[in-house]
Formats: structure tokens, sequence, C-alpha cells
């Protein structure tokens, strides 16, 4: 079997010193996706033909020592819920059933303005809820460090694509830590940038005011490669920030004295947290800390309600935000129904999967007349108290470090029949949608065989200080560098 | 309503009006604002709200609204929200329509109407527009079942998006004469500040009334009614009219009116319930998290309000002062921003208001209502006009000739000077041709020559026609006049 792919700045250095073509990579990488489809199951599609033609496309333009950017000639996948013209979209769910999206999302645009070569579309819980993806109608991805154990959602797919080494970048997209849990899970990096830094315009909304793209790859230093091509105001997205991209790779210095490190009091002694995650993140932060940097408690105190709120926010717009899915212009439409009402009642009904229903639910009913005022408005009222603990953490801090979830990465089934512990999942990573500010999470240990996140938290638009600090920390450690065993 | 019903009950009307913007390109989209083409033509992945498309506000829009809320005196909010109207229908392919909620674009305004009822009582008063908001449209829904009497249904999204304004007024009418003079003069002043088209015919303006009764002398509101579907002036009059008696026969009979949303059905003239409070729909209004607040810089509102044009109340004052026009006839000039415009550029080049408001409100507009046409389709400008009217006014045409070159103005245009000399009608001042045809008539009309002269000196007009007639209209009136008095007084 192919061997695993290296990294982006690996594969970057092959190919610009002619080590290799993109032609090269891209079969690799499609020979390793089908290779270990059938036991990761990371995969909802491939375009391997129009793959092929890109890549070569990328290789006329590097013999002619045209290089469009450091993703050039590199083969990445994407979360099936960014559109791309030609190509179906599923979001993982039996009511997008046939639908081929006539246009590029903003980021497949960009990708492909960067030269890279999309082979795939990757798995993901349904409309991505979830945080396993067992929700996929397409079956569950597994964990390549453990194929009994999920890799974590909502994004398992991307996540399990590049820990496995099938690509060395994939994008997922985060509504309440649809990146970050799924790269702790598998023991990669994985960010989710300021909210409106990456245009969503292409990304199928679950929820509105906290869905971002973001990025897997195996080291920090990628992600900010990566970012750099894809940050940036778009006019087709009237929530994406103006401000200009910095360029994150001339910020890695590798240098975080004097850096400020804030420890949430709230995060760190909460009770249902792994033990054993809870020390391999005390290590890193004392490693960051021998690196030069300075801890300091700080303190979030609205952190017990960020679940509650996330999970109304969340709700109410994927309520809302799912409504055009009703049968009538694409995807799946229910036979033989005799009017209108019962065609949307079965189709529906047939089309979406349990979690989604849960959620269209919960969502309707928050928002309907009488309880908005209890369950919306309140909500959003928390949610600002909760930017407000940011905005006063970060007058003391830099960064704030956390765990990223709870615990390692847990069987598929574990938590399937237990939603609000499913949920739990989250505790740690849906204030940072709330707030809207950046987040990563890098390999920092093993707990249980397994790998463990470390989760940074940045200032909003300041994903430069934590790509910065978690560089530095792979400078120091090679957890980032540790790949799972080959499947037998 | 009855003369008794008046007595016993006080109407309360307030009007809703969606009204389609004239902007080229759709409120959250590129697409074009179009009708007749093909089905479903102008749509993009944002209105066929396909996975992932993001609506984009369209400023010109938002320019629009600004300037109708300035135009009727409303507080323009510096911040205001766009929000989901959650509904399923097939041609709203969101599954919810944006809008504004909770923080609309504009409240708190008002405009001034008049006229008069039936009966003869005058009024002139102030009505309240509660609140001006953005919106858009959804798409149209197309039924065999009503075409050819076959069972499915079509969506034409074309129309999916195309920004409407909805103007809510206080319930400040009390009859369907009064809403009748308010729709009238909103559907003006939107014409007038050039962001609507208001054509009622077209689906551009619709109008929705809420009707109740109250005691005279009850400070509470009655129970209200929502008429919808009213897509004429007639209409709305008409609905509103035979809603008011139906809730005062209720209420004489002791009755109570149920709250209830109800349709107008002008072929049988009545009007039928859709649905009641009980079941209403729940829209579930939540703020739009795809769009950010409407922010409005104090410098945008300002800039809207200088592109604002003098506005018809104001124009009808300033005709009467400046012109010294009757109340009348500054009214029938002011009512289109076209038509005054005209007036006064045909007064600027230099023809007394009066002349030029006598002609204009008498032979242009016979000339306009005989071809269906606003003034600005014609060919007629306000200098040949002017010219025209100079010819006149300068004794070189007679009012005759003026009358029958002016059709001529408004179909093909040219210069009045050149046609006059290239027809041939120039007055006849030429004293012996009157002189030998004022002889004519003095010998052929012997009794009326005696009549004039035993004093009945209303007989010269007579005899001045016959005069004029035998110089095939083109003899100078004043030449005729003295030449005919001096020879009839020898």
């Amino acid at each position: 079997m192919t061997g695993p792919l290296g990294t982006l700045s690996e594969l970057r250095a092959q190919l610009d010193g002619r080590k290799t073509s993109s032609r090269e990579l891209t079969e690799a990488a499609l020979a390793r996706a089908e290779a270990l489809e059938p036991k990761l199951r990371a995969f909802v599609g491939f375009r391997p033909e129009r793959a092929r033609a890109e890549a070569a496309e990328a290789d006329a333009r590097m013999t002619l020592g045209e290089r469009r950017s450091a993703l050039e000639g590199i083969p990445v996948a994407i979360k099936d819920n960014m559109v791309q013209a030609g190509e179906p979209t599923t979001c993982g769910s039996r009511i997008l059933a046939g639908f081929v999206s006539p246009y590029d999302a903003t980021v497949v645009t960009k990708l492909r303005r960067a030269g890279a070569v999309i082979i795939g579309r990757t798995n993901l819980d349904e409309f991505a809820m979830g945080s396993s993806t067992e929700n996929s109608a397409f079956g569950p991805s597994r964990n390549p460090w453990d194929l009994t154990r999920t890799p974590g959602g909502s994004s398992g797919g991307s996540a399990a694509a590049v820990a496995a080494g099938v690509v060395p970048l994939a994008l997922g997209s985060d509504t309440g830590g649809s990146i970050r849990q799924p790269a702790a899970c598998t023991g990669i990096a994985g960010i989710k940038p300021t909210y409106g830094r990456v245009s969503r315009y292409g990304l199928v909304a679950f929820a509105s005011s906290l869905d971002q793209i973001g990025t897997f790859t195996r080291s920090a230093a990628d992600s900010a490669a990566a970012l750099e091509v894809l940050c940036g105001h778009d006019p087709h997205d009237s929530t994406s920030l103006p401000e200009p991209v910095p360029p994150y790779t001339q910020r890695l210095s590798g240098d975080v004295s004097g850096l400020v490190i804030g420890l949430p009091r709230e995060y760190l002694v909460e009770e249902g947290v792994d033990p054993g995650v809870l020390q391999c993140v005390r290590e890193a932060v004392a490693e960051l800390e021998r690196c030069g940097a300075k801890t300091r408690e700080v303190s979030l105190p609205h952190t017990k309600y960020a679940i509650a709120t996330y999970y109304l926010i969340a709700t109410a717009e994927a309520s809302s935000n799912l409504a055009r899915y009703d049968g009538v212009r694409y995807g799946h439409r229910a036979a033989n129904a005799k009017d209108v009402g019962l065609m949307y009642r079965r189709t529906r009904s047939e089309g979406f999967g349990a979690e989604v229903k849960r959620r269209i639910l919960l969502g309707t009913y928050v928002l309907s007349a009488g309880y908005y005022d209890a369950y919306y408005r309140k909500a959003q009222q928390v949610r600002t108290l909760l930017r407000r603990d940011f905005e006063q953490a970060f007058a003391g801090c830099d960064l704030i470090a956390t765990p990223t979830a709870p615990e390692v990465a847990f069987r598929l089934g574990e938590k399937a029949s237990d939603p609000l512990r499913m949920y739990l999942s989250d505790v740690y990573t849906v204030s940072a949608n709330l707030a809207g500010i950046p987040g990563l999470s890098i390999p920092c240990g093993f707990a249980h065989g397994l790998p463990v996140g470390l989760q940074l938290l940045g200032k909003p638009l300041d994903e430069a200080t934590v790509l910065r600090a978690a560089d530095s920390y792979q400078r120091r450690t090679d957890w980032h560098s540790r790949r799972p065993p080959e499947p037998a | 309503m009855s003369v008794e019903a008046h007595v016993h009950y006080e109407v309360v009307i307030g009007l809703e009006v969606h009204t389609q913007l004239r902007t080229e390109s759709k409120l959250f989209c590129s697409c074009r604002v179009r009708y007749g083409d093909d089905p479903n033509h102008h749509t993009c992945p944002v209105c066929l709200a396909l996975p992932g498309a993001l609506p984009v506000l369209n400023t010109r829009a938002v320019e629009f609204g600004v300037r109708t809320a300035l135009a009727m005196n409303c507080t323009v909010h510096p911040r205001s929200i766009f929000a989901r109207k959650n509904y399923f229908y097939p041609d709203l392919p969101k599954g919810y329509q944006i809008s504004q909620y909770e923080e609309p674009l504009a409240t708190n305004g008002w405009i001034e109407i008049d006229g008069e009822e039936p009966g003869g009582r005058s009024f002139a008063k102030r009505i309240g527009i509660t609140r001006i908001h953005m919106e858009e449209d959804a798409g149209k829904s197309i039924h065999d079942a009503a075409v050819t009497g076959g069972g499915s249904s079509h969506v034409d999204l074309n129309r999916a998006g195309v920004p409407l304004l909805e103007i809510v007024s206080e319930p400040d009418l009390r009859s369907s004469t009064e809403a009748g003079a308010y729709l009238r003069t909103l559907r003006q002043l939107l014409r007038y500040v050039d962001v609507s088209d208001a054509d009622m015919e077209k689906g551009h303006f619709r109008c929705d009334a809420n009707v109740s009764l109250r005691k005279r002398g009850e400070k509470e509101f009655g129970i209200r009614n929502e008429i919808k579907n009213l897509n004429s002036f007639r209409y709305v009059e008409d609905a509103i009219r035979i809603e008011i008696e139906r809730q005062a026969r209720v209420l004489d009979d002791g009755g109570r009116i149920i709250q209830a949303t109800r349709l107008y059905d002008p072929a049988t003239g009545k009007t039928r319930v859709m649905r009641t409070k009980e079941n209403a729909d729940d829209y579930r209004y939540f703020p739009d998290p795809d769009l950010v607040p409407l922010a409005l810089e104090p410098a945008f509102i300002e800039r809207a309000r200088l592109t604002l044009p003098e506005l018809p109340e104001r124009r009808r004052i300033r005709f009467e002062s400046d012109y010294g026009l009757s109340a009348y006839d500054a009214r029938l000039l002011s009512v289109s921003r076209s038509l005054a415009d005209f007036f006064e550029a045909v007064v600027a080049a230099r023809v007394p208001a009066k002349m030029a408001a006598n002609w204009i409100l008498r032979d242009v507009l016979q000339a306009l209502k005989e071809r269906e046409q606003e003034i600005e389709e014609t060919k007629l400008t306000p200098e040949a006009l002017a010219a025209l009217l100079g010819l006149l006014d300068g004794g070189r045409i007679t009012a005759k000739s003026a009358r029958e070159l002016l059709p001529e103005l408004v179909d093909r245009g040219g210069d009045p000077t050149e046609l006059v000399s290239v027809r041939g009608l120039e007055a006849v001042s030429d004293s012996a041709l009157i002189e030998r045809a004022a002889d004519e008539v003095i010998a052929a009309q012997p009794e009326n020559v005696q009549r004039f002269r035993a004093g009945e000196e209303k007989i010269l007009n007579f005899l001045m026609g016959q005069v004029m007639k035998k110089t095939g209209g083109k003899a100078s009136p004043g030449a005729v006049r003295e030449i005919l008095a001096r020879k009839l007084k020898a």
C-alpha cells in the first residue's frame, strides 16, 4: 500500500525541489485513500479525473517556474458541506440526494486559484450536527488511531484523512468545535479562525452566526500557510471581515517569551474531564513556560452557561437554515404526496436523520411565540456576557489554554444514544464560537494510548499569535510527528 | 355604511402597503428585476436558495427606502435589523422571507391627505406612518388547476428577492374614501421621489387593510379584521365599505367581531375568512445572522435628503404663491412630478404662468388623455410649447392655429416657428384683407348690424367670428375687432 503522504511543508519542498510532481502526489493520495477507505470511511466522494487534470495543470505551471501559492500542486480534501461546481454536495444527508452544485464556494475558488488539487469530499455528521460523524447518512468515519473509535466530529472525515496521511491538508467547518475536537481526537492541528475571517459563501449553513471554515494539517506551521490562502474579505459574505490578512507564516518566529497565557479557573478544575487529558494539558503549558511564556489564572465566569446557550442559538438558526430543504427545487422529494403539505412532511421525514430532526424541533420551539424571550433572546444576552468574559480575560493575557475536549476519542456507539452526553464533548470549544474568537487544537500527548488536544484561544483576529505559540511548542515537542499505526 | 351606522360607530382603518422598488437588481443578489421573461430566467444561487448561498444587501434599495422615509417625514434609524420571517411555501425558496421586524428602517412619520366624501363633506388631515421597512418579495406559484384544470403547480422565481417597501399607516383613516385618498397620495409621493412605479395593476403596489368599528366616544379600538388581496384602488374602497357594513350589521345584532384575516373577492363583492387569530401563523421572527445590522451613516441619510425633489404639497403651495395660480390649478399641475417640471420649464422660457397653466391643463392634458401617455412619453418639449405660446402671445398666430399645431408637436415634435411658416399659419394682420372680409360680413348680415347699432354690443363677437371664418382663422383677433368696430360705427 502507498505509505502516508508527508506534511504540507514536506510536500512543498519536494515539489519545489522537483523531487516529485503534483500528478504523482495526487495519484498517491488517491491510491492511499482508496486503500484505506474500507477501514476509515473518511470520504463521501472522490473526483479522480478532475483532480488528475488539475494536478497536470499545476505541474505545467511549476515547470514554467510559476507557483501560485504554497498550496500549488498539493492534494487536499474538503468537507462535504462546501459546494463545488459540478460536484454533488450531500452534507452527510439523504435530503440532498442528487444535488449537484452549479457554483463554487469561495474557499473552493481560493483553493483552485492557489493551485491546490481537491481530490475528494470528506464525511461529516449530517449538516455538521454532531461530535462523532456517527450522524452521517453514509455511516461513521473511523479514527486511524483505533478503528473502533470515532475520529470526533463533525469534521471527522477531514480529520481522519489528514491523520492517516491521505492528504496533508483538509478543510473543515467549526460551529461548536467541529474542527478542534476531531483534531484533538486524531492527533493533528485544527484551527477555527475568527468568525468572519474565512468566507462562508458556499458553506452549507448549520448555524450562521457560529459557522466558520478552518483547516486540518499536521503542524501549526502548515495551518499558517493554508490560512494565508483561505482568509480574507469576501463581498459575497456580509459577515466576512474586511481587515487585511497578515502573513501568518512570517510571524512564526519560534519565540514566545513574554507571551502571557491565561489559564481559566473554570476550565481546568471543571468536573467531567479525564485526568489523563488534564495532565497532558498541564505539561504542555509547563513546556510553553519553559519556552519563556508566562501564565496567569483568568476567569470566564459564564462558562457554565455556554453549552445551553450554544444549543439554543445553534438550533434556532439551524431550524431556519434547513427550511430550504423542502423537496421543491432540488434534493430528495417524497414520491406520490397528494398535496404540498404532505410532500413537505414526507420529504423532510424521509430526508433528515434523527439528530437533525431533534435540533430542528428544538430550534423551532425556542423561536416560537411565547418562548422566544425566555430562550432565544435570553441566550443572546448570555452570549454577550460570554463575549465580555473573554474581553476581560484577554485584557490580562495574550492567549488562553484549555483542553480541547474533556476526554480522548470515544468508542463508536458509546454516546450515540445519549445526546446530552454527546453535547458535552463540546464543553471547551463552544465558547470560542459564541465569542467569535480564534481557537486551535494541537496534539500535546497521549492518554489511554490516544492523542490529547491542547486548545489555544486567541483574541479576535489574532490568529498570528495563536499560530506562533503552537508552532513554538511544536518546535520543541514531537507529538505532532507521531503517526497512527498503519491499519492492518 | 348607512347614515345610521355612521351615527353609532366610528370607523378605524389602518393600511399596510407593499410597494416594489424600481432598482435594477434584486434586494440580496445581482439578478435583474424584470417581468415577462421566461420563468426562472432571472435567478442565481442566492435567490434560488441553493445550499451555501448568502445574501448581500443592495445599497440602492436602501437609498430608495431612506428617500421614501424622509419624504414621509419619518425618523430614519441609524441602525436597523433584517429578520427572518419563517414559513413554508413553494414559492418562498429559503423557507423564510428576509424582512425587518423589531428594528425597522424608519418609524413615526406622516403624510397629508385631503378629499371629499361622496356626501360632500370635505376632509384634510394628517395620517400617521407607523413604520417603513424593507423586505424581499416571494416568487409566483402558477397552478394548472386555475389555468388548464390540470393537477400540477409551477413556481417562477423571477420575482423572488425583488425589493419591497412595506409602509404601515397609523389607524388614522375614518372612511373608505379617506383610505382611497391616502393610497393615491402615497402613490403620488412614491412616484415623485422616483423610487417605485407604484402601479397597482402590475402588482407593484399592494394593499392590506385593517378595519374595525367602535362606538362613538369610545377610546378602545374595536376588534379588527385584516383584508388581503386588494389590488386596485376600487377594490380597496369597495372592500373596506363592505367590511364596514358587515361589522356594523354584526354589532347592531348584538354580535361580537372575531379577529380574522379575510380575502376580498371582487367577483362576489364579499370578503371571506382566510384564517382566524386562533390558527394564525407563528412566523418565528429572529434577526438574520447572515446579514449584519444595517448601519446608516448620518452622511448617507443627508445625501438621500439632498436627492429628494420638492414634494407635491410644497410645490402646490409654491405654485399658488409664486405664479398666482388658483388652488385648483396648482393642485392639478403638481399631481405628477413630470407635469410640474414641464410647467415650470415652460414658465422659465418666459411664458406668462397663467397662460402656461391654462394651456397645459386644458390642451396638453387633453392630448395626453387621448393618447394615454405621460408627458415625458411624448415628443412635446417645454421649449416647443413655450415657443408656440410665444407666437400666440405676440399675435403671430391665432389660438386656433396654436391648437391645430399642438397635436403635431405632441406626436412628432418640431420647431413651432418653422411649422407656422411652412403651413402658412401666420396670423393675417393685412388690413386690406380683413377690411374686405368685414365689408362682406356687414353686407351679408344687415339684421345683426342693425342690432349692434341699436346698442346690443355682444353681437360684435358673433360678427367677429364671421370675419375670422372668412379669413380661414388666420386673422389676428385684435385687428379684426378694431377694423370691424370702426366700420360698424361709421
